[in-house]
């Protein structure tokens, strides 16, 4: 059961990423492209977990707190950066 | 094998959470709108991609605890990432379907209140 599941699954990941893309490439302001990398980096964590499932593997775990780590430190200063001009003091 | 079903179930509840954050950042109108697609939905469909994957590993006899970190990590970080991200478009003015001017005030003016 949960190899036929497992196809559909990494093609919706993989339409969700596109989709993101999408809004990467069109958004009108700088804060929607910064939005768009916000939903990507959450998309890459459930790719990761999902490989982790497909393979067997426990280590991609640490991939995936590795990535949702960065991605959230990089949002902040990204969002801090357009907000202010600058991302500290 | 029984628990098999409710992993694939799972599965497909979190991709499908996914999709709709994804299409919500595709079709909604305005960035402030937008913002709800993937700081809700994609973040509720991960949590249950998470839960899927600590139930596979759990029938496997080699649970353990780091679907709970990254779990507890993303629910501090997707309401604050969408907090900056928010305040970062009041105070660009970016154009949006309601009058948030009244917010965009209480924002404050660039420098003030950091």
């Amino acid at each position: 059961m949960l190899m036929h599941v497992m196809p559909w699954a990494f093609a919706g990941l993989l339409l969700a990423m596109l989709l993101n893309f999408w809004r990467l490439l069109r958004g009108p302001d700088a804060v929607d492209r910064a939005l768009a990398l916000d939903a990507l980096y959450l998309n890459a964590i459930a790719l990761v977990v999902l490989a982790g499932i497909r393979l067997n593997d426990k280590s991609y775990f640490e991939a995936g707190l590795l990535i949702a780590l960065m991605g959230f430190v990089a949002t902040v200063a990204l969002a801090r950066f357009l907000s202010h001009g600058r991302v500290l003091r | 094998m029984n628990g098999e079903w409710l992993v694939a179930l799972l599965l497909v509840i979190g991709v499908l959470f996914t999709l709709l954050g994804s299409l919500a950042l595709i079709l909604l109108p305005d960035f402030h709108s937008r913002l709800h697609g993937p700081s809700k939905a994609s973040t509720l469909g991960l949590l249950a991609l998470l839960l899927a994957s600590a139930l596979h590993f759990g029938a496997n006899g080699q649970g353990s605890w780091h679907e709970l970190l990254i779990v507890l990590m993303l629910f501090i970080a997707a309401p604050i990432g969408s907090a900056v991200l928010a305040q970062a478009a009041l105070r660009r003015n970016v154009p949006s379907v309601a009058d948030v001017r009244h917010i965009a005030k209480d924002a404050g003016e660039p420098g003030n209140s950091d």
